[in-house]
C-alpha cells in the first residue's frame, strides 16, 4: 500500500518514535534480566543494570596494619589497604580508586582521599586515592590496627558466577533436564494422534462428523483447572499418581483440541483433487493419510509442535499438580517460581540467571521458527 | 531407572503405539472383518469405510473424553462433597465461597482480567500492527514485540519482578521516579486496587504480539480500493484507519479479543509468582490453587465457577464454528 497517492504525510516521523517508544517498552525489561544475570552481586545491589557499563561505588572495610615505626615521639603506620585480606575481600584483583574514606560504619565516606583527618588524642589518618595510607598514633598500636571504611570505585565487572551457582548449586540442571523430560514426549505424541484425527474430520464422510467438530470447538475453551482434581485422583486410582507418565499423558489430552482444531483447518484446505484422484487410482484411506496428506500437511504440524513445545515448557499449573513435588522432579517453572523466588527472593542475580536459563530454549525455538508460528496462528484463526 | 530413558522410552513406545495402533487396526479392519473379497465384497467395503472414521478418531476422543468431558462432570460431582469427600453437602462449598471476602476479590479482579486484558492487548496490538505495517524496520519491530510470546508466564513475572522492585537499584520504575523525577519509591504491587493493572500489564505485555500479527495479516487483507476512495474523498489518516479499516477487520478483532479473554481465564501463574494473592490481588484460577491439594471440594467448586464464566464464550465460538461448516 506504499505507493497510494497521499499515504506519506508528516506522521512518518511520529511512526517511527512511537513504534520506537513501544519497542522500547517491550525489549528493555528482558534486557535488563538478561545484563543482571551476568553481573557481579555486590554490583547488583549497589547499582542498577542500566549502570552496568560504569564503575560501581562499593563500600567496604579493613584494618590498617599493625607494625609501627617509631618516629619522635609518635609511632606511624603505613601500607596499603588493599592489603588487608578482609578489605581485598570485598573486590576481585583488580581494585579501583578509593574515593572517600572514614572511621565510622556508620559514615564510611566522611572524608575525601588524601586529607588527614584528626582522629582525636593526637591520631592522624590519611587514606589515598591508591589505597594507601598513613596512621600517626602517640601510643604503640600493639597488635591492632586502625579500622578503615572506605569507598573504591570498582570498575564495571561481569562474569559467569551466577550461572554456576545456579546450575550446580541449585538443583537447576535437574530441573533443566525434567523439564525437557516434560516437554519432549509430551510434544510429539499428541501430533500423530491428533493428525489421524484430523484428517479423518477433514477427509471422511461419517454421520456426526460437524457434531465432534464443534465439540473440539467447544473442548477448546474448557479451563484446564477442572481437569485437576478429578484426573489427579484418577491417576491416583489407576497407580500412575504424580509421575512423569501422568504429566505425559495430561498434557497429550490437553493440546488436543487444539492440534486437532489446526490440523483439521490445514487439511480443509488441501487440494481436494489430489486426494481424489490418490483414491481413484486405488489408494486406501490409510495410504491417503501417510503418503499424501501428512507430507502436505508439515506447515501445520510444524505450528502445532511449536506451540506445543513452548506451552509444556512453560507451563506451571500442570507441572505444579501432576508431578511430585520432590526436588529430583521439579521442572524449571516450579523450581523459580516456588524454591527460588522463597528462599532467595533478595538475590536477585540467581533469580535472573534462573528466568534466563527457563527462557533461553523457548527463545531460540521462537526466533527460529517464527515463520511456522505466524502460520500457524494465522490458520487457527483468520478464514 | 533414570527418568531420561523412561522419557526416550515413553516417546518410542508412544509413537510406536500409535503408528503400530493405526496400522494394526486398517490391516485388521481390511483383511480380517470386512475383506474386500467373496460373496459380499461391495457390502465389505463400505461397511469397512463406515467404521475406518472410528479407528482414526478412537485415541483422541478417548484422551478428549477422559481428560476433558469427564472432568466437567467429575468436578461438578466432587464440588458437591466437603473437605475429605465423604459427605455429600450439596451446594455447601458454593455457598461457603460465596459467602467469603476473598472470593468476591476474586470474581471482581478476574472480571477486571477479563476486560482490560483483551482490551489493553488489542489495542495496543492493532496500533503495532498498523504502525508497522508502513516502516522499513517494521518486520523487526514486530518479532521483537512477539517475542514475549514465547517467555513463560513465570519468566515474565520475573522480568517484571526486576521492574516494579521497591530498591531503585533494581527497579526501574522506581529509579525513574526518583531519579528523574525526585519521588519517593512506592512499591507498585502493594498499592491497593492499582496494583492488579500493574499485574495485568505483564499478560498484556505477553499477549500484544499475538493480537499484532493476527491483525497485521487482517489489515493486509482489506481491499485497496476502499482505501483509495477514502483518500480521494479526503479522509485523514485518522479517519481511515478507523473509519475504514477498523469496521473491515471487525470480525478478526472480536475473535482475537475473545482468544485472550478465554486465556486470561486460566492463567495463574502471574499472580501467584508476583504477590500470591496477596494485596487484594486474588483471581480464581490463584484462588483455586490455594485449595489444592487441600480441599478438593472447594478447588473443584472454584474451578466449576471458571467454567460457568468461559460457557457463554464456549457457545459463542461453537455457533461460529458450525457457520463457517455451513
Amino acid at each position: 500500500m506504499d505507493n497510494i497517492a497521499g499515504q506519506k504525510s508528516s506522521l512518518s516521523i511520529v511512526t517511527h518514535l512511537s513504534v520506537l517508544l513501544l519497542v522500547l517498552i517491550w525489549l528493555v525489561p528482558t534486557v535488563g534480566l538478561f545484563v543482571s544475570s551476568f553481573r557481579d552481586r555486590d554490583q547488583i545491589s549497589a547499582s542498577g543494570w542500566w549502570e552496568a557499563p560504569f564503575p560501581v561505588e562499593l563500600t567496604a572495610r579493613g584494618r590498617t596494619g599493625a607494625q609501627g615505626t617509631p618516629e619522635g615521639d609518635m609511632f606511624v603506620v603505613t601500607g596499603n589497604i588493599f592489603d588487608d585480606e578482609e578489605a581485598s575481600s570485598f573486590f576481585g584483583a583488580d581494585p579501583g580508586d578509593v574515593v572517600a574514606f572514614g572511621t565510622r560504619g556508620s559514615n564510611p565516606t566522611e572524608f575525601p582521599v588524601g586529607e588527614t583527618v584528626d582522629l582525636g588524642d593526637g591520631e592522624t589518618l590519611t587514606v589515598n586515592g591508591d589505597g594507601s595510607y598513613r596512621w600517626v598514633t602517640p601510643e604503640d598500636p600493639g597488635d591492632r590496627g586502625q579500622r578503615v571504611y572506605f569507598a573504591a570505585e570498582s570498575p564495571p565487572k561481569f562474569t559467569l558466577d551466577n550461572y554456576e551457582n545456579v546450575l550446580t548449586a541449585d538443583n537447576m540442571d535437574r530441573a533443566f533436564i525434567n523439564t525437557m523430560i516434560v516437554t519432549i514426549p509430551a510434544t510429539i505424541i499428541p501430533i500423530l494422534v491428533a493428525a489421524f484425527a484430523a484428517y479423518a474430520l477433514a477427509w471422511m464422510e461419517f454421520p456426526g462428523r460437524g457434531l465432534l467438530i464443534a465439540l473440539i470447538v467447544g473442548l477448546l475453551v474448557v479451563p484446564l483447572q477442572l481437569a485437576l482434581v478429578p484426573m489427579l485422583n484418577f491417576h491416583n486410582a489407576i497407580g500412575v499418581g504424580q509421575s512423569f507418565v501422568g504429566i505425559w499423558f495430561a498434557h497429550t489430552a490437553f493440546g488436543m483440541p487444539l492440534a486437532v482444531y489446526l490440523l483439521r483447518n490445514y487439511m480443509v484446505g488441501l487440494p481436494r483433487d489430489i486426494i481424489e484422484c490418490a483414491k481413484v487410482d486405488g489408494a486406501t484411506d490409510f495410504q491417503v493419510f501417510t503418503k499424501i496428506v501428512l507430507p502436505l500437511s508439515f506447515p501445520a504440524l510444524a505450528a502445532f509442535s511449536i506451540f506445543q513445545f513452548l506451552w509444556t515448557w512453560n507451563d506451571l499449573l500442570v507441572a505444579k499438580v501432576f508431578l511430585p513435588t520432590n526436588d529430583t522432579a521439579k521442572v524449571m517453572t516450579v523450581k523459580i517460581a516456588d524454591d527460588l523466588l522463597g528462599s532467595r527472593g533478595g538475590d536477585w542475580g540467581i533469580l535472573a540467571t534462573a528466568a534466563f536459563v527457563s527462557i533461553a530454549v523457548p527463545l531460540v525455538v521462537f526466533f527460529a521458527m517464527q515463520r511456522y508460528l505466524v502460520r500457524g496462528l494465522l490458520a487457527g484463526s483468520v478464514k | 531407572m533414570h527418568p531420561l530413558f523412561q522419557g526416550i522410552i515413553t516417546i518410542i513406545i508412544g509413537v510406536g503405539g500409535c503408528v503400530g495402533y493405526f496400522y494394526a487396526s486398517n490391516l485388521v479392519l481390511d483383511k480380517v472383518i470386512y475383506p474386500a473379497r467373496g460373496a459380499n465384497i461391495s457390502r465389505n467395503i463400505r461397511r469397512a469405510n463406515e467404521v475406518r472414521p472410528w479407528l482414526f478418531l478412537f485415541p483422541a476422543i478417548f484422551v478428549l473424553g477422559l481428560y476433558l468431558v469427564y472432568p466437567v462432570i467429575g468436578s461438578f460431582w466432587r464440588s458437591l462433597f466437603n473437605r475429605s469427600g465423604d459427605d455429600f453437602i450439596g451446594l455447601g462449598n458454593y455457598i461457603t465461597l460465596f459467602g467469603s471476602d476473598e472470593f468476591q476479590t476474586a470474581v471482581f479482579n478476574n472480571i477486571l482480567w477479563a476486560i482490560v486484558v483483551p482490551a489493553g492487548a488489542t489495542f495496543i496490538g492493532l496500533v503495532a500492527a498498523q504502525l508497522t505495517d508502513r516502516l522499513s524496520w517494521g518486520n523487526i519491530a514486530k518479532s521483537l514485540i512477539f517475542m514475549p510470546m514465547a517467555i513463560s508466564f513465570v519468566g515474565a513475572s520475573l522480568i517484571w519482578k526486576f521492574v516494579y522492585a521497591f530498591d531503585t537499584d533494581i527497579g526501574l520504575i522506581n529509579a525513574i521516579i526518583v531519579g528523574l523525577f525526585g519521588g519517593e519509591p512506592v512499591d507498585v504491587l502493594q498499592i491497593p486496587f492499582w496494583n492488579n493493572f500493574f499485574l495485568m500489564f505483564i499478560l498484556i505485555w505477553i499477549q500484544t504480539g499475538f493480537a499484532m500479527v493476527i491483525l497485521s495479516a487482517a489489515l493486509r487483507g482489506i481491499p485497496e480500493e476502499t482505501i483509495e476512495a477514502a483518500i480521494i474523498d479526503g479522509a485523514n489518516p485518522f479517519q481511515i484507519f478507523f473509519k475504514i479499516k477498523v469496521p473491515q477487520i471487525m470480525g478478526t478483532i472480536v475473535v482475537v479479543w475473545t482468544t485472550i479473554t478465554i486465556l486470561v481465564l486460566k492463567v495463574f501463574d502471574i499472580v501467584y509468582t508476583m504477590t500470591g494473592g496477596n494485596f487484594g490481588t486474588e483471581i480464581l484460577p490463584s484462588y483455586m490453587m490455594t485449595f489444592m491439594f487441600r480441599d478438593d471440594g472447594r478447588a473443584t467448586a472454584v474451578a466449576i465457577v471458571i467454567m460457568v464464566i468461559v460457557t457463554p464464550v464456549m457457545v459463542w465460538n461453537i455457533m461460529q464454528s458450525r457457520k463457517e461448516l455451513r
